[in-house]
């Protein structure tokens, strides 16, 4: 039991959230294995962004509990960074200030942040960007300063809602590679939300698979044989053909 | 406006209305309708008399104090209501109440409360200026976006931090957009307040103008106050562009 704590970041056990009547999750248990990325795919509706909230501390769950690092949380932490499908970045604040908000928030001081800020503006590519501001950045660069906010918090665990969600095709597959490296050099646990199959397939170490109605795991998938292939051969390899197939055969009956 | 195909300055057809009333003034049409230019040369005379000058800085001094305190209280309660439910349904009915209430009816009732002097004007010209100024506060934080708050809560921020660091950056271009308009209706409630107490500022000028039928002097404080009201607004305007662009792209 203590050992599957330490190789577990993140425990959600038996977890419910009701709103009203409507049950959006039901008896609801997942285990995030440390240093990894876990994926939670599912069809609109089925409760993965609701999860990833209730694992952030966003939102109540109306019973059960979340560990992380074996300690049940139940509001946010310095342990979890959030990173979101809209960006939400401060449109009325430059890219540095954004990058060191979360930062600010927890008291750095000023010289000090803004040159933590400015090494993960670098990590992610944005360099000479530092003064502009949110409306004169492409919606890829936006979602680079929504990731930089989130790493240079330096949490343990990163919580990704749907972040390749709004930009464009070209991005997201740069994207998707940026963040198999990050997971490889950053010794850091990724809870990773997206309702696209290929990305789920590409980018996890692990994927959940959430059905809804009732909201449950149906299945957890874990592709081994090309996560150690060549990026550019990822998307040729026959397992990752096949996963992505399987999990369609699963998924279709729910599409209308 | 193009006349011609040549560009003409912008307010170029207010030339044509003063050209329009100087003809009618010099035709004698009317008593109450002095020629324009006999009104600047009565502005000219007036504009550094003690009267006109007193009546100015007591003008602009209950003006300044009542949007001072419309801005100051009206801001963090609209902030305050559009986050706390509660506070809302407490407060909102009032609110839209005074908002659509003829105000100049309270103010013999200030009067009794406050005295004849700054202070009773002072109260009126906040109570004409807040209540917008609450209104579009409170709208600015009810369209704020969802995720910038989880963000904020996200990275642990305090109840404290995530009103002035966002709540009110967010709401921003609204709550601009309220306090020009609180400043114009504060403009009325100042001249009211002076015109029903009518022993200060302008309300005793235009009493004592009236009274007198001294027309080009009651028209001189007429234009001057247009005027005055005109130029704040502008400038408000200009300040209120300079966060728009932002309002447009919060999302």
């Amino acid at each position: 039991m203590s050992n599957d704590q330490i190789e577990n970041a993140v425990t959600v056990k038996n977890v419910y959230k009701n709103y009203g009547d409507v049950e959006a999750l039901r008896d609801l248990s997942l285990e995030f294995p440390k240093g990894q990325l876990t994926s939670l795919l599912g069809p609109s509706g089925c409760g993965k962004t609701t999860l990833l909230k209730i694992i952030a501390g966003l939102l109540p769950a109306t019973q059960g509990e979340v560990l992380v690092n074996g300690q049940p949380v139940n509001k946010p932490g310095p342990d979890r960074a959030f990173v979101f499908q809209d960006f939400a970045l401060m449109p009325w604040a430059s890219v540095i200030r954004n990058v060191a908000f979360g930062l600010e928030l927890r008291g750095v001081n000023k010289s000090e942040r803004e040159s933590i800020a400015t090494k993960y503006i670098k990590d992610v590519g944005l360099t000479g960007f530092e003064h502009s501001f949110p409306h004169e950045l492409s919606g890829g660069m936006r979602q680079r300063v929504g990731l930089a906010r989130a790493l240079s918090v330096d949490s343990p665990v990163l919580l990704m809602d749907e972040p390749f969600s709004a930009v464009d095709e070209q991005t997201r597959r740069k994207f998707q590679e940026d963040l198999l490296n990050l997971v490889k050099n950053e010794n850091k646990t990724f809870i990773f939300v997206t309702h696209s199959i290929e990305e789920a397939v590409y980018v996890s170490d692990q994927v959940a698979l959430l059905l809804p109605r009732p909201s449950r795991v149906s299945e957890i998938i874990k592709p081994s044989s090309f996560k150690n292939k060549d990026i550019n051969s990822i998307r040729k390899d026959s397992e990752y053909l096949d996963t992505v197939e399987r999990i369609w055969k699963s998924l279709r009956s729910y599409v209308e | 406006m193009y006349l011609f195909g040549y560009r003409l300055p912008g307010m170029s057809s207010l030339i044509l209305w003063g050209l329009l009333w100087e003809i009618l003034g010099q035709m004698e049409v009317s008593f109450f309708l002095p020629p324009l230019t006999a009104i600047f040369s009565t502005l000219g005379e007036i504009y550094n008399s003690k009267a006109f000058i007193r009546a100015l800085y007591e003008t602009g001094y209950s003006f300044l104090a009542g949007v001072f305190f419309a801005v100051i209280i009206g801001i963090p309660t609209g902030i305050l209501m559009g986050k706390n439910k509660l506070l809302d349904e407490l407060l909102l009915p009032w609110v839209n109440t005074f908002m659509s209430a003829p105000l100049t009816a309270l103010v013999p009732v200030l009067m009794v409360l406050f005295g004849f002097g700054l202070k009773s004007i002072i109260i009126t010209t906040t109570l004409f200026a807040i209540w917008i100024i609450i209104l579009n506060s409170r709208a600015g934080v009810m369209q704020i976006n969802r995720s910038l708050v989880d963000m904020a809560n996200s990275f642990g921020a305090s109840p404290i931090d995530a009103f002035i660091k966002i709540y009110f950056w967010a709401a921003l271009p609204e709550i601009l957009g309220g306090v020009r308009i609180g400043f114009i209706r504060a403009v009325k409630g100042v001249i009211i307040a002076q015109l029903l107490i009518s022993i200060v500022g302008f309300g005793a000028l235009f009493e004592l103008y009236s009274s007198r039928f001294l027309m080009t002097h009651f028209w001189a404080v007429i234009i001057v106050l247009f005027a005055l009201a005109f130029t704040l607004s502008e400038l408000l305007g200009v300040l209120a562009r300079k966060v728009d662009y932002y309002a447009s792209k919060r999302n």
